[in-house]
C-alpha cells in the first residue's frame, strides 16, 4: 500500500482530480496548505510600509493507493498539474503499513 | 428659533455621531484580527463616557460664558442648568450642546488609533475622562466660543481675539487629537515587535466601509458647523466634497509614484486627509481653494505616514500622519488661500471678509492660524503626554506583552472578533471543542441537581 502525496497549483485541483478519477481511483483527500520552493511570495504595500509574503497557497492531494500501478498514479497525476512554470509543486510516494474503514472495520485492500 | 436651521443642526449632530462608529469601522480594518474588537471599543466607550460628562459639566465648560480670559467656560450650565427654554442663535441651546456634543466624542474617539492592540480598557476610559475634561473641553472653548456679539462678551482666546478661522476644528479636533496621539504613542511605547514583525491591515473592506461613513458623516461636520441651513452652509458642503476627492487623487499619485501601486487603503487614507484638511478651511476657500487644499493634503499625508518609520515611533494608525499634518495643512492654507468672496459670505459688502495671502490680505491672517496650530498642537501634547503618564504609573496603560500577543480581544474583553474555527473554540487558534455554560450572576440561586 502506498501513499501518494502531491502538492500542487491550487487552480490544477480540478485537472488532478479528473485525471485520477480516470484511473478508478475510489477516494482522494484535498487540504489548503502553504509554503515556499523555488518559487517565492510576493510584496504587499500598506501606507508605504512594504510587507514580504513568504508562503504561497497550493493545495495538498493525497491518495492511498493498492493494486494499481503507483507509477501510473504518479505519472498521471504529474500530468495533470504541470504547467512547466516555476511552482508547480511536488508528488512524492510513501510507504503505507495499514489502513483501516472506520464503519466496516476493514482492512487493507479492501478499506481503500 | 429658525426651524430650519433647526432641522438642519438635528440632522448634522445625527451625522456626526454617526462618524465615530466609521471611525471604528475604519480603524478596525486596519488592526490585526486579534484586536478588532478592542479598538471598535475604544471608540464606543468614548460616544459612552463623553456624552454623560458633556451634560454633567463638559457643556458648561466649553460653552459657558467665559470664565477667564477666553480660556475656559464657566460652570453656570452644570447638567445642563438654564439651558433648555434658551436659544443660541436661531437655534435651541440644546440643539446646538447636542451638535457640539459629538465633536467632543469624535475628537477623543481619533486619539485612539495611535495605541491599538495594547492599551487597557480601564485605563483607556479614564484617559477619556480626563483629556476631554482637561484638553478637549477648555481647547473648543478657546477656537468654537464665539461668545455674544450682540452684548459684545468675550469669546474663545484664539476665535475672538486672536481671530482664527477654523470653521469646523482643524485645530480644535483634528491638531488637538493629533498631537495627543503622538504624546499616547511616546507614553505607551511600541507593540511587541514593532516595526519588524508584520502589522498589515486585517480587513480593507471594512476600512472602506469605515472611510465612507465618515465621509458621509463629514457634510454634517463641516456643513453643520454653519450652525444654520444657509449660503455659508452650501459652501462648506461643496468644498468637503471636492477636496476630498482630490486628495483620493493627490494621496494615489504619490504612493503611485513612490511605490508603485495605487492601493485601497491609500484611497481610503486619502479621503479621510482630505477630510481632516478642508475642515477648518471649508469656510473661508472658494471650490477652486478646497481642490488645492486637498491635493496638497492627500500629498503631504501620504509622504507623512512613513514619517514614523524613520523616527521610531509606534502610532499605530497613523493619528499623527493623517490627523495632526492634515488639520495643520487645512489651518495653515487658510492663511494662504482665504477669499472675502466666501468668508464675508453672510455680510452684505463681502470685502469685509478675511482674506488670505494669495488674496492681498498680506501675513495677517497667516499668522493667527500658525498661532493656533502651534498653541493647540503644544498644549494637547503637554497635557496629553503628562495625563499619559500619571495613568501609566498608578493603573498602568499597558496590557502584558503575553496578553497583547495573544490578542486583546481575547485577553482584556474575552472575545474574538471573528470564529473561523470549525474545531470550536475562538480565533481559530484553540484546538479543543469549546463548551457553554450559562454564566450564574452574583446572588442567583444554581440549580440543584
Amino acid at each position: 500500500m502506498k501513499l501518494v502525496t502531491a502538492v500542487v497549483k491550487p487552480f490544477k485541483l480540478e485537472d488532478v482530480k479528473a485525471a485520477l478519477s480516470t484511473l478508478g481511483l475510489a477516494g482522494l483527500t484535498v487540504s489548503e496548505v502553504q509554503g515556499y520552493g523555488r518559487q517565492k511570495g510576493h510584496t504587499e504595500v500598506y501606507r508605504g510600509a512594504e510587507y514580504t509574503v513568504d508562503f504561497v497557497p497550493k493545495v495538498r492531494v493525497e491518495v492511498l493507493v493498492d493494486g494499481v500501478d503507483v507509477d501510473r498514479v504518479v505519472n498521471t497525476l504529474v500530468e495533470a498539474a504541470r504547467t512547466g512554470k516555476i511552482g508547480d509543486g511536488k508528488v512524492w510516494v510513501t510507504s503505507v503499513d495499514e489502513v483501516v474503514r472506520v464503519r466496516t472495520g476493514e482492512r487493507g485492500l479492501d478499506a481503500i | 428659533m429658525d426651524s430650519g436651521d433647526t432641522a438642519w443642526i438635528l440632522a448634522s449632530s445625527a451625522l456626526v455621531l454617526f462618524m465615530t462608529p466609521g471611525l471604528a469601522f475604519f480603524y478596525g480594518g486596519m488592526t490585526r484580527a486579534k484586536s478588532v474588537l478592542n479598538m471598535l471599543m475604544m471608540s464606543f466607550g468614548a460616544i459612552a463616557l463623553v456624552s454623560v460628562l458633556w451634560v454633567l459639566y463638559g457643556y458648561s465648560l466649553a460653552f459657558g460664558e467665559d470664565a477667564y480670559g477666553g480660556l475656559i467656560g464657566n460652570l453656570d450650565h452644570l447638567g445642563m442648568k438654564g439651558t433648555l427654554h434658551e436659544l443660541s442663535g436661531t437655534l435651541p441651546v440644546t440643539v446646538f450642546a447636542s451638535f457640539q456634543l459629538m465633536f467632543a466624542i469624535i475628537t477623543v474617539a481619533l486619539v485612539s488609533g495611535a495605541i491599538a492592540d495594547r492599551a487597557k480598557f480601564g485605563a483607556w476610559m479614564v484617559f477619556v475622562g480626563l483629556w476631554a475634561t482637561i484638553v478637549y473641553f477648555p481647547v473648543a472653548h478657546w477656537v468654537f466660543f464665539f461668545g455674544d456679539l450682540t452684548t459684545t462678551e468675550d469669546g474663545g482666546w484664539l476665535a475672538d481675539t486672536v481671530g482664527t478661522l477654523d470653521f469646523a476644528g482643524g485645530t480644535a479636533v483634528h491638531v488637538n487629537a493629533g498631537a495627543a496621539g503622538l504624546a499616547l504613542a511616546l507614553v505607551l511605547g511600541k507593540r511587541y515587535g514593532w516595526p519588524k514583525e508584520r502589522f498589515k491591515p486585517h480587513n480593507l473592506p471594512l476600512v472602506l466601509v469605515g472611510a465612507g461613513i465618515l465621509w458621509f458623516g463629514w457634510f454634517g461636520f463641516n456643513a453643520g458647523s454653519a450652525v444654520a441651513a444657509n449660503g455659508q452652509a452650501g459652501v462648506a458642503f461643496l468644498n468637503t466634497q471636492v477636496a476630498t476627492a482630490a486628495a483620493v487623487l493627490g494621496w494615489l499619485v504619490v504612493e503611485k509614484l513612490r511605490y508603485g501601486h495605487a492601493t485601497t487603503l491609500g484611497a481610503a487614507s486619502g479621503a479621510v486627509a482630505g477630510l481632516v484638511a478642508i475642515t477648518p478651511a471649508c469656510a473661508s476657500v472658494n471650490p477652486l481653494g478646497a481642490v488645492a487644499v486637498g491635493l496638497i493634503a492627500g500629498g503631504l499625508c501620504a509622504l507623512a505616514v512613513s514619517l514614523k518609520y524613520r523616527l521610531g515611533f509606534d502610532d499605530s494608525l497613523d493619528v499623527v500622519g493623517v490627523h495632526l499634518v492634515g488639520g495643520a495643512t487645512g489651518a495653515i492654507l487658510i492663511g494662504f488661500l482665504a477669499t472675502p468672496t466666501v468668508t464675508g459670505i453672510l455680510t452684505s459688502d463681502p470685502s469685509d471678509g478675511a482674506a488670505g495671502l494669495f488674496y492681498d490680505g498680506g501675513f495677517s491672517q497667516l499668522g493667527k492660524q500658525a498661532i493656533a496650530v502651534v498653541a493647540v498642537g503644544l498644549y494637547s501634547f503637554i497635557l496629553t503626554w503628562i495625563i499619559g503618564k500619571l495613568i501609566d504609573k498608578t493603573m498602568g496603560f499597558r496590557i502584558s506583552t503575553e496578553d497583547e500577543v495573544a490578542g486583546i480581544d481575547t485577553t482584556v474583553h474575552a472575545e474574538t472578533g471573528y470564529d473561523f474555527s470549525g474545531l470550536g473554540g475562538g480565533g481559530g487558534g484553540a484546538a479543543a471543542p469549546s463548551t457553554q455554560r450559562p454564566l450564574v450572576g452574583a446572588g442567583v440561586e444554581e440549580e440543584k441537581p
